[in-house]
């Protein structure tokens, strides 16, 4: 796969789509870095509801944000059927607990279009942009604000 | 990184060492333990300084380390006597060194006033025995250290009649009285003069077998020297052993060369000068003037038809004499100490990235916890315990222990580095208040963990300073209480239980506790009539804001109150206590953690989480009876332990967990200490045990988190918050507020 994702990387991208109950995301596949099943994790004090808590990636520490939660849908009831997408974000390592992971697109630049200029506000901050493909309409999650501008960051209670 | 910099990053590097070492074989000497071959350690650290840097084309560098290393030269050929007040401007210059290398890295100014008038110093130090013509000059072969066989070529008529030209040469070697240090000068351009007209030199080069494991090549050597002029090359084998004794690593041959150039012997010098060190060398200058045969006993006829300038060369003929035999004489006694083995007898290393080191820690961390996983898998499954299985993975167990030790001991290193900081620091001390001082310095080989010492420096110097500066008499009080006049500071790092444990003590006044005590009143500290036991008079010196000096010295007026001692020791996880006998001295205890990457810790669970409480913060743990228990005001609870009592805090509904408060007879209180060493009283809801956890960064992922100093994995692979005990206690002042804030969140 590696070696396919390189030729290719002159002229498409491949993205890694999952579900979030009935909306399909994805994020690029360069920056995710593992892709596992549920772990409980540990709980921060004063985190945002969000912030599902910290688990162990290798020895490393690393949050687990709820996505759903964090794009303002209901927050997930985390089982042994979610996976936790682990996305590097500049340095930092995160986790995004999703529903599925239900595909791997090849898309090329050119067929990203910009997000609609929907109301939601929400919307507006965590997408990039959206891919139409066979039909559906997957949204490009932009990583950095997913952990960026976060209160919870500082450890102050809300 | 480009190679360049990774060169001189590298150069940086074997400059600390080659500090160090020259600090320390300096300390030998003034100890008077010093050999031939500590001077000349001391030498050859200045000598590849002064190299490396002048590779880098740090200019700075390499004219002070030039002039440091004259003088050190001066005492290697045992011209100049390594008396205390040389040895003392010795370990001054060598802290300029140090200041000057670290300008070099670091970037910044250096302080060229204190520079020069170092350089200056050291000139005159030097230039004792390099020049003492000044000193002798009006009286000549009178003055003792004046010797007839150097100068017994009658110098006063000839220093007269090169006066007038001197006069008009700059006069840059700081002798001023009667403008005689001109001469010196006015001979070398005369000498130089000769040197132009040609020469022939000797030169016998025996190569050491460390010149060829350096990677020098002898043939190079001749090359460059061949370049100078003519050369004739004579390569004597005899030395050779037979086939069969031959050490393929060993060094045989010896070279004699002679060599006709217009160069100066400098020049010639110059080209050996990365060799030095190892191999033996001499190079003999063939004079062609009467009397001066016991140089080099060679048959005149050879040099006198390149030697044209005859007429120039007789008049100063006794002169040019005198300043060629002090660095013949310089030669052999060098090259003949040399011992070859020294090179070799160092233990290898390697150096390695950090970084590279940490990732190996991180991954027998995973091991570790692996191990352990693996091991409860293996009893849940039921398997007997003499199984293979079973006995196996003990094995395993005995192993993974002995690769994370291993694996902690590669960032162990001696605490020497920092202790011979230190010397430096009572050096400056004791010059800037006047007393005399003298370090005592025992267990600089126990290892500690590099994150651990380098955080110590800071902390140490003001101890150090205080020690000093607070905690020595003057030398007349010392002398009126019946104490030697000079002063000792005593630094002693121990492995005690697991820990490190510095001390810092003086033989000091002790500490005045009424003054101390009088301060904290009068800065509001305590209460006017408290009572308060010797020790808890002692604790209020790291009180924020206090200190005993009266009038702020220049060295206690740094901005640093031994209250950031205390943070800044904390902050590693370690304790600092202070004990003090009045007319004694006063001795400051720390003691630390071996170690930033592991921490001992008592694993306690809070509404269903598990945490981890640093063991260093802990001072006991208690099960609360209902009658200890006491309300204070609205929300408050306090505990009695001992006939005081102390504020209960809820580490639940502190960190959110639950907004409820744990009913107190229900939890186990851990009685913690905090960074101003008041008590509180933690109430969890039950102890797991103590173990030692591997410290993970929370921020690195996600960022800081209010009452979390960091986090860690337990032996299931989950990850525990460590309390940050500090920001728990400060965090409870305001906990009403807080629980309020959460409460509303909660319920919203």
């Amino acid at each position: 796969m590696m070696q396919i994702r390189e030729q290719d990387a002159a002229t498409a991208s491949e993205l890694i789509a999952f579900r979030l109950g009935e909306q399909e995301f994805c994020v690029d596949i360069m920056s995710v870095r593992d892709i596992r099943g549920w772990t409980p994790t540990t709980p921060l004090p004063h985190a945002s509801d969000y912030v599902k808590g910290v688990i162990n990636l290798r020895g490393a520490v690393l949050p687990v944000v709820d996505l759903a939660a964090r794009l303002g849908f209901r927050p997930a009831e985390p089982s042994a059927r979610h996976v936790i997408i682990i996305t590097q974000v500049g340095t930092q390592t995160i986790g995004l607990l999703v529903d599925a992971v239900s595909d791997i697109l090849t898309v090329n630049s050119g067929s990203i279009q910009p997000t609609p200029n929907v109301a939601s506000e929400l919307a507006r901050v965590f997408m990039k942009g959206v891919i139409a493909m066979e039909g559906r309409m997957i949204s490009l999650i932009a990583l950095d604000s997913v952990l960026m501008n976060d209160h919870a960051a500082q450890g102050l209670p809300n | 990184m480009d190679t360049m910099a990774a060169i001189k990053q590298t150069f940086f590097q074997e400059c600390e060492e080659q500090l160090a070492e020259l600090e320390q074989g300096l300390m030998t000497i003034e100890r008077e333990e010093g050999d031939v071959e500590t001077i000349n350690a001391v030498f050859r650290a200045v000598h590849s300084i002064k190299g490396g840097a002048g590779a880098f084309g740090l200019d700075d560098l390499v004219r002070f380390a030039h002039t440091f290393e004259t003088t050190l030269d001066g005492m290697r050929s045992g011209k100049l006597d390594a008396t205390p007040q040389i040895v003392r401007l010795m370990l001054r210059s060598a802290d300029i060194l140090a200041d000057l290398v670290r300008i070099s890295r670091d970037g910044g100014e250096p302080d060229q006033a204190r520079v020069a008038q170092m350089s200056d110093e050291l000139s005159r130090a030097g230039g004792a025995h390099a020049a003492p013509v000044p000193e002798a000059m009006p009286q000549p072969l009178i003055g003792d250290g004046f010797e007839a066989d150097e100068f017994g070529f009658a110098p006063t008529p000839v220093a007269f009649d090169f006066g007038a030209d001197a006069d008009s040469e700059p006069a840059d070697t700081g002798v001023d009285e009667f403008g005689f240090a001109p001469v010196a000068i006015s001979f070398d351009t005369l000498v130089g003069d000769v040197e132009e007209a040609g020469q022939t030199y000797d030169i016998v080069f025996k190569p050491a077998p460390g010149l060829y494991a350096k990677a020098n090549d002898a043939l190079r050597l001749l090359r460059e020297l061949g370049r100078l002029g003519d050369m004739t090359v004579t390569c004597e084998t005899d030395t050779v052993p037979l086939l069969s004794e031959l050490d393929p690593e060993g060094a045989y041959l010896t070279w004699k060369i002679e060599l006709k150039t217009d160069a100066a012997e400098t020049a010639v010098r110059e080209i050996f000068e990365f060799v030095e060190f190892d191999c033996e060398l001499s190079i003999a200058r063939r004079l062609n003037l009467d009397g001066t045969a016991d140089v080099v006993a060679q048959p005149m006829e050879d040099l006198v038809p390149a030697d044209e300038p005859v007429e120039v060369l007789a008049p100063i003929a006794p002169v040019t004499v005198a300043e060629i035999a002090p660095p013949a004489e310089r030669t052999s006694p060098a090259a003949a100490s040399q011992p070859v083995q020294a090179a070799t007898a160092q233990q290898p290393t390697i150096r390695v990235d950090l970084d590279r080191v940490d990732r190996l820690i991180d991954l027998v961390g995973e091991l570790v916890i692996n191990q352990s996983m693996l091991a409860q898998r293996v009893t849940e499954a039921g398997i007997a315990r003499l199984s293979d299985v079973a006995v196996g993975l003990d094995d395993l167990e005995n192993l993974t222990r002995e690769i994370q030790d291993s694996v902690m001991a590669i960032r162990a290193q001696p605490v020497r580095p920092i202790f011979q900081r230190m010397s430096r620091v009572v050096r400056e001390v004791a010059d800037m208040t006047g007393k005399s001082v003298r370090l005592v310095t025992e267990g600089e080989n126990c290892e500690v963990d590099k994150t651990v010492i380098e955080r110590l420096a800071d902390p140490l110097t003001h101890m150090i300073r205080n020690a000093i500066d607070h905690g020595l008499e003057s030398p007349e009080k010392r002398v009126a209480a019946g104490k030697p006049e000079q002063g000792v500071v005593r630094m002693i790092a121990a492995h005690r239980s697991g820990r490190v444990v510095i001390e810092v003590s003086d033989d000091g006044a002790g500490i005045n506790r009424a003054k101390v005590r009088e301060i904290a009143i009068g800065k509001g500290l305590i209460e006017e009539n408290l009572q308060l036991t010797d020790s808890e008079i002692d604790d209020l010196i790291f009180a924020p804001g206090f200190s005993t000096a009266s009038t702020i010295s220049d060295v206690s007026g740094r901005g640093v109150g031994m209250d950031v001692v205390r943070r800044s020791i904390q902050a590693l996880g370690g304790r600092i206590t202070i004990t003090s006998r009045p007319g004694k001295g006063t001795t400051f205890t720390l003691s630390l953690p071996l170690t930033l990457a592991v921490l001992d810790g008592m694993v306690v669970t809070v509404a269903g989480q598990t945490l981890v409480v640093p063991l260093s913060a802990i001072v006991e743990t208690l099960q609360p009876k209902a009658s200890e228990v006491h309300s204070l005001g609205e929300s408050a609870r306090v505990i009695a332990i001992r006939g005081s009592f102390i504020p209960l805090i809820d580490v639940g509904s502190v960190l959110g967990y639950r907004s409820d408060e744990a009913q107190p007879t229900h939890s186990v209180a851990v009685l913690v200490e905090t960074e101003n060493q008041s008590q509180c009283a933690l109430m969890v809801d039950g102890i797991i045990g103590q173990q030692q956890v591997v410290i993970k960064s929370l921020e690195a992922n996600y960022g800081h988190v209010f009452g979390v100093a960091a986090a860690t994995i337990l032996g299931d692979g989950r990850v525990a918050v460590i309390l940050d005990v500090d920001a728990i206690v400060a965090g409870s002042r305001s906990e009403a507020a807080r629980a309020d804030a959460i409460r509303k969140r909660n319920a919203a």
